[in-house]
């Protein structure tokens, strides 16, 4: 019994665990991609016949889906990039002694079950909600605007409930930039502008990228949001795969779908970190 | 100097904590409406609001069935935690603290269940389930719960093992005791800290989870299923209740732990 063993021990139960509960799901979903239904079969019941245009045909039906995704999560996540980003730097520069308060305060929402916030959205939103009738008094909508069930309504809520997601990694590294360097960038005549693009924005790049993977992701292959707030004509990827598990029991489709969308999420991931320039995820 | 000079200026100084308060604003919006109609006198639908009572908070067990999927939920939140925390633990002390051949693909395998969209996840484990005929339910609610806390717990134990001073094990080492004395009596206490954070993540994540618990609990109610189900027809005053006590109980737990840790650190 050396050294070189006790890592592996340690890993062994957790790892055995996640190659049962994570890998061979992921195996056998690919296998169920794959397969038709069998001929003069009850519902449900498929055989693996190798059939990839299972993946042509659920991207080809399902391409606008597909799009409005990415399209929704992308806004989702340049703007709680943009709300986060002030809100980060702010809490690590701004804040003094309450620093530890507000870091529990961006979490706090939390507590409360995302979806009671999100049914919240909805009723605050909606026509008994007090924004709407405020908004057609002062004359800013028209009185057969409606805000939920729309796209807006869908993309303010996915922005809003992956908020922390993406406060927490921009804080953490915000507040390991030496308050030295902002003030050395000033001393050598670099306006405010110039040294939040040259030095502040450069050294949080590790928190810009890590806050939006983690809002990106789940927000792409979210479904309770544009099942809540949104409407027939919002329906995301994820409520197509979640109704071809469910409602109609194709589960072929469903996997092929599941699988397209991870790759698609894979791909922009990895042009994304080529791009941003770091390794440091975690 | 003018008052409009002023102003501008007291604007240029202050503009980022006004729009930090803008935020905040934003993210509390619907925890106080949540709140606020908690004390709904609604009946059975709770979207206009109809009048003040405590009746909701007297008896928040009185609309059916949600103290049964608030149950569950608790259920299924302590024993994903437990099991998470003592799996994700070790995984994070074996790469956090040896060298090793394949210790980068360990950790590509912790980083892939958070890369993975929760849609993808729970429906590769109910194609799993189904395949071995286990029917979806209770025990493979939790199993789906601790496969994506276990890499947040890792994530969480090892930033605490980088942050160690290696000396203090030195010293132990130093000091005649063995490895096992040294871990038990150094390592683990100044560890405890990140794994009781873990574990609160891992019953959060867990407790507020719903997409995959909606694709492996089968009939199972937990509570945000509950929710979710009664969005349709409005949602009864007394989950306002649940969501609310939840949300000021966490709070309450932060500040306990930050006081407690401010105490030691005195001391």
């Amino acid at each position: 019994m050396g050294k070189i063993k006790t890592p592996y021990l340690l890993l062994l139960p957790g790892f055995a665990f996640l190659f049962t509960f994570f890998i061979l799901p992921i195996v056998n979903l690919a296998q169920t991609s794959t397969q038709t239904p069998v001929g003069g079969g009850d519902t449900g019941q498929y055989e693996q016949t190798f059939a990839f245009s299972n993946y042509i045909n659920a991207f080809v039906e399902n391409k606008e889906q597909f799009t409005r995704s990415f399209v929704y999560a992308t806004i989702a996540t340049v703007l709680a990039l943009a709300i986060s980003y002030p809100l980060a730097y702010a809490i690590a520069f701004k804040s003094g002694r309450w620093k530890n308060v507000l870091l529990v305060l961006v979490v706090a929402p939390f507590f409360t079950s995302f979806l009671l916030r999100t049914v919240a959205w909805k009723q605050i939103l909606g026509e008994e909600g007090f924004v709407v009738p405020g908004l057609r008094t002062l004359g800013v909508i028209s009185d057969s605007t409606t805000l939920t069930s729309t796209g807006f309504a869908v993309v303010m809520g996915m922005t809003y409930n992956f908020l922390p997601f993406m406060t927490l990694p921009l804080y953490a590294s915000i507040d390991r930039i030496d308050p030295r360097t902002l003030e050395a960038s000033g001393d050598l005549y670099a306006n405010g502008f110039t040294t939040f693009r040259k030095v502040t924005l450069p050294l949080s790049m590790p928190g810009v990228v890590a806050g939006t993977l983690l809002t990106f992701i789940p927000a792409a292959g979210d479904y309770v949001n544009a099942a809540i707030l949104g409407s027939p004509n919002t329906k995301m990827i994820g409520n197509v795969i979640e109704s071809r598990y469910f409602k109609i029991v194709d589960y072929p489709t469903a996997a092929a779908l599941s699988f397209t969308l991870m790759a698609a999420i894979l791909i922009l991931v990895t042009l994304y970190i080529r791009k941003a320039g770091t390794e440091e995820l975690v | 100097m003018s008052i409009g000079a002023r102003i501008y200026r007291w604007f240029g100084r202050n503009m980022i904590r006004v729009y930090a308060v803008f935020a905040f604003t934003y993210l509390f919006i619907p925890v106080a409406y949540t709140f606020v109609f908690s004390f709904n006198d609604s009946g059975k639908s709770n979207l206009v609001w109809k009048g003040f009572t405590l009746g909701n908070w007297q008896n928040p067990c009185g609309a059916p069935e949600v103290c049964t999927a608030l149950g569950n939920s608790i259920k299924i939140g302590f024993l994903a935690t437990i099991f998470s925390t003592i799996l994700g633990t070790m995984i994070a002390f074996a790469i956090g603290r040896h060298k090793f051949k394949g210790r980068s693909s360990s950790n590509l395998l912790i980083f892939l269940p958070m890369a993975t969209p929760e849609i993808v996840l729970g429906a590769s484990l109910l194609s799993l389930f189904l395949v071995f005929k286990i029917n979806p339910g209770f025990w493979p609610t939790v199993i789906a719960h601790v496969v994506f806390c276990i890499s947040f717990v890792v994530v969480t134990v090892k930033a605490r093992i980088a942050s160690l001073d290696p000396r203090l094990e030195q010293a132990a080492m130093d000091l005649y005791a063995n490895e096992i004395e040294t871990f038990r009596r150094v390592t683990l206490p100044l560890v405890a800290p990140g794994i009781a954070g873990a574990a609160l993540l891992a019953f959060s994540l867990s407790f507020d989870d719903f997409i995959i618990t909606n694709f492996n609990s089968g009939t199972l109610t937990t509570f945000p299923k509950f929710v979710y189900v009664s969005a349709a027809r409005g949602i009864p005053a007394q989950a306002n209740v649940i969501g609310s006590a939840m949300f000021f109980l966490a709070l309450a737990l932060v500040i306990v732990g930050q006081i407690v840790s401010r105490r030691r650190k005195v001391s």
